[in-house]
């Protein structure tokens, strides 16, 4: 393998590793805001001891979040210098930009708020939690218009002294069409993916409660607002995914066709919902096809034309295969790997319709004037859900970048001419071993630790704070 | 002046912001099992770090994205030049970030005893490569026509980067030790405050030789008076901590740390990253930098929030001015054990 391959592996596995548990801190953070909010609002200690309890797995979910995410801010740097070179002037400003307005915000003010229990004054310490949101919506702002660039680069113009892109306008970069698209995108499907967390949680901690008691009513409240949550924001999902469709049979028709393994250009096209044949779809065997499905995802027009793999590879031949002379372009077949964008496609749309599904059955469950008490089998989905979302978030992005090779940035800059020239197989396999190892490590540690404190469950309320001491002597609620 | 000066000046204050903030930190963290007795004085220690250690790591991230942006060539070849100490340090972050979180979790002691080496462990290697990288950058290392680093990994453990590294580790130690003799109440305070002017003591000659050599090498007038600026303080920090006025000992370790960061920068200036060679490239100010385009734009960014970052961080601090001692720490939260730590007093809010 070459260091190219090894680099893009390593990126490939750190990137959807820090993706793990980014959805659930931009979504948690959000939902815990929420809840407190209606504790200072209603005064029902329900809100509180929830937000208490979500916010000790929030933390431990955090973590890790964090101490990812750093290696994320290097990694361009080290495996991808001669793309750090060529973008920097572009790229590294929304990302210099989500530094000092989203991390400063969210590590801030998460650490006022985990020790600012009773320190501080209950509308600031609620002001807290709602700006590290607020940090966390930026973070994926400027990241989200970074990747973006490179889906679709805008707002720059190409120097050939220098030898790279340059940027000329800053606006066109932040409000790039697919940044306007994928930002809701990911935005809501945070939202499910977290929403589905809680409702897993909670319903596993509802069961272990008789009916009418205390306990279970709080429960109860949290997984009917979650699964309300999923639905809603699966709703908002679905919507806005359509759009990125669209905006991206427009900018890199090559992915819609990736999407489908659709050789031959069609009108109309139909979307298969799954098939059989030979690895790479060039001959099905057996498929299921919606007749018609493919056109409108591309367009919005049942009826219309979509181009197939062999004329765009003639297409994108003819515009940049030409042209050998330009020194970031490797010319080379324009075809990603069928099989991955195929099915990594299906599986972000299946998982995500299963999430929703799911979230109803249990909507439906938990209703009033339910006749039963939710059974095994409704418990087996809400436990499953959480991971709907999650793997359908991965597939997403699995589908998003596979899709984009051989380009790093669309149309400019193929990824193996990305790769950091200077650093040896030895070093990318050493880090990517490192890396790898540590991770799957920390995954295990992580997963036990939730478990442990899911099964444990809410504290009860904490007892009004004891004003003799006076309110900043008394032990710390949330210690370390 | 240039907005490629103001962009080396912002990074540079962005590296002093990392020194001084996260340089306590990190001592806190090494001096973990020497201040400390028992599992409560831990906490202690790390309570003390605790709102604000991820704040502090921030700046860090802030200084590699502002290279990336402002000077990309220089984040180009700095990062994939000193590739493997990167790769350590990014462990060490990892490790130690989690241990903060993650130590308190469980109530067994084999469990906790590996979190706090995870700390310990996590905080001396960036202490030490920090510093060694800083010499590294000073000194000058292999860099080719192309920019790139052709020099391997054992041309950065050369006697000036080592002092570098090993200046570092003493200051941030001393640094620590300051914080927490300033942070904390009983008798873990008079111990930090004890180590800390024994500390302190052997961080100045440390610094004085790095420094001094760093003057000659490659120093102005400016470093030159940085440097000395940075030992005076660092003196009287010392000074004042033996006399029991803890908040001017700290004031001292971060002056000097400041002074110190912001000479080898004044050292530097004008470039970025000499080369060693012949007929190699230096990359300096000019030559790595973004466009005048991106640099307005970063200006504008960076004029309008640094402050707003400066008030709320420095906001934080005042909120936690407060002393911590081993009366604030709570029960453990182990899930269905019972407490193997001094209860908290009655009446108390325990999670
Ligand atoms: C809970 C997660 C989730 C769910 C249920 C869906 N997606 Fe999605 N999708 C993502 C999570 C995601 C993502 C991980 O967030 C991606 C990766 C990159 C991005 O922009 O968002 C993504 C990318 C992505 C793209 C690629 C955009 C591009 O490369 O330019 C398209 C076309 C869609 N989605 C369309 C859909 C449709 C039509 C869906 C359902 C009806 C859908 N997604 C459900
Ligand atoms: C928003 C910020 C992101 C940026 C700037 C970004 C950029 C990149 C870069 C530079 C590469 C390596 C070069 C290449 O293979 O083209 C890459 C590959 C990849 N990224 Fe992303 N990425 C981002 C987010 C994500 C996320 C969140 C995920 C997944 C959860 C992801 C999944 C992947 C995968 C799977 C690859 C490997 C694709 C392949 O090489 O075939 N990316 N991305
Ligand atoms: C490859 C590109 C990426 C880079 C360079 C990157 C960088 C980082 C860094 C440095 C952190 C730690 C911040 C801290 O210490 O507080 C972080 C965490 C975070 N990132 Fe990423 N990230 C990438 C991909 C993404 C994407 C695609 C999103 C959102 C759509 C995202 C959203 C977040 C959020 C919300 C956090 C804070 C919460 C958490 O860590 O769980 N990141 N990221």
């Amino acid at each position: 393998m070459d260091p190219t391959d090894i680099a893009r592996w390593q990126f490939a596995i750190i990137t959807v590793y820090h993706f793990l548990f980014v959805p659930i801190t931009i979504g948690l953070t959000a939902i815990i805001a929420g809840y407190q909010t209606a504790w200072l609002r209603t005064r029902n200690p329900h809100w509180l001891r929830l937000v208490r309890f979500l916010g000790k797995l929030f933390l431990i979910n955090f973590a890790i979040g964090v101490v990812t995410g750093i290696v994320q801010e290097f990694q361009f740097g080290m495996n991808w210098s001669d793309y750090s070179r060529f973008v920097g002037d572009i790229f590294g400003a929304p990302l210099a930009v989500e530094g000092l307005l989203a991390f400063f915000l969210e590590s801030t003010f998460l650490g006022l708020w985990i020790f600012g229990w009773e320190r501080l004054p209950e509308k600031v310490h609620l002001a807290c939690i709602w700006l590290v949101h607020l940090g966390t919506v930026f973070s994926a702002y400027f990241i989200l218009a970074a990747n973006s660039w490179m889906q679709h680069p805008v707002g720059f113009a190409y120097n050939p002294d220098t030898g790279r892109a340059e940027m000329n306008d800053f606006a066109a970069v932040l409000l790039n069409k697919v940044q306007l698209v994928t930002f809701p995108h990911v935005l809501l499907s945070a939202y499910m993916t977290a929403a589905a967390f809680v409702v897993g949680v909670a319903f596993w901690n509802m069961r272990r409660h008789r009916d009418g008691t205390d306990d279970h009513r709080m429960y109860r409240s949290a997984v009917r607002t979650g699964a309300l949550l999923v639905l809603v924001a699966g709703l908002g999902v679905a919507v806005t995914g359509d759009l990125q469709g669209k905006v991206m049979t427009e900018v890199q028709p090559m992915k819609m066709a990736a999407a489908e393994g659709l050789y031959e250009t069609e009108a109309p096209a139909s979307f298969s919902l799954f098939q059989l044949g030979t690895l790479d779809g060039s001959k099905e065997t057996f498929a299921i096809k919606v007749p018609d499905l493919l056109s409108f995802l591309a367009t919005g027009d049942p009826k219309a034309e979509v181009q197939g793999i062999d004329d765009l590879r003639a297409e994108y031949e003819e515009t940049y295969g030409q042209d050998p002379g330009e020194k970031y372009y490797s010319a080379g077949d324009y075809t990603p790997v069928i099989p991955l964008t195929y099915w990594s496609f299906r599986l972000m749309i299946g998982l995500g319709l299963l999430a929703a599904a799911g979230a109803g059955v249990i909507l439906w469950s938990t209703r009033r004037r339910a006749r039963r008490a939710p059974g095994r089998r409704v418990l087996a989905i809400a436990v499953a859900l959480p991971l709907l979302p999650l793997l359908a978030n991965s597939f997403g992005w699995i589908f998003t970048e596979a899709g984009r090779q051989p380009w790093a940035v669309f149309g400019l800059m193929t990824t193996d001419l990305a790769v950091s020239p200077g650093v040896s197989a030895f070093e990318v396999i050493a880090s990517l071993t490192v890396l790898t190892l540590l991770y799957g490590g920390l995954a295990v540690v992580e997963v036990r630790l939730l478990l442990t404190y899911i099964g444990r469950g809410a504290d009860p309320m904490p007892e009004p704070p004891d004003d003799a001491a006076g309110s900043s002597d008394k032990p710390l609620a949330f210690a370390y | 002046m240039e907005l490629t000066t103001v962009w080396f000046a912002l990074i540079a204050v962005l590296w002093v912001g990392y020194f001084t903030l996260e340089g306590f930190d990190f001592g806190v963290g090494m001096l973990l099992p020497v201040l400390a007795r028992d599992d409560t004085e831990r906490r202690v220690m790390i309570n003390t770090i605790g709102p604000v250690w991820d704040g502090n790591e921030v700046w860090l991230l802030v200084a590699g994205g502002a290279t990336f942006a402002a000077f990309p060539e220089w984040y180009a070849t700095l990062f994939s030049g000193f590739y493997l100490p990167l790769l350590l340090i990014l462990v060490a972050l990892i490790v130690r970030g989690l241990a903060f979180e993650y130590r308190h979790k469980r109530d067994d002691v084999a469990w906790r005893a590996r979190w706090d080496l995870a700390i310990v462990v996590g905080s001396a290697v960036p202490a030490v490569l920090w510093g060694v990288a800083f010499g590294n950058i000073l000194r000058g290392v292999p860099i080719d026509a192309d920019k790139e680093y052709v020099g391997g990994f054992f041309n950065l453990l050369n006697p000036y980067a080592l002092l570098g590294g090993v200046t570092t580790l003493l200051l941030f130690l001393t640094h620590g030790a300051m914080f927490i003799a300033l942070k904390t109440d009983g008798p873990i305070r008079h111990r930090a405050r004890a180590l800390a002017t024994r500390l302190g003591l052997g961080a100045a000659v440390a610094a004085v030789a790095f420094l001094g050599w760093t003057q000659l090498d490659t120093g102005t007038t400016a470093s030159a008076v940085a440097f000395v600026g940075a030992a005076v303080a660092l003196l009287a920090g010392v000074a004042a901590a033996t006399s029991g006025r803890e908040g001017w000992g700290f004031l001292g370790t971060f002056v000097a740390i400041a002074l110190g960061v912001a000479g080898l920068f004044l050292a530097l200036f004008p470039d970025v990253m000499p080369t060693s060679l012949a007929d190699g490239t230096t990359l300096t100010t000019t030559n790595a930098a973004a466009t005048a385009y991106t640099l307005r734009i970063m200006t504008v960014v960076a004029v309008v929030f640094t402050p707003v970052v400066l008030v709320y961080q420095g906001w934080t601090y005042w909120v936690f001015r407060k002393r911590i001692s081993t009366h604030h720490i709570p029960a453990s939260t182990d899930p269905g054990r019972t407490p193997t730590t001094p209860t908290a007093p009655a009446g108390s809010a325990t999670p």
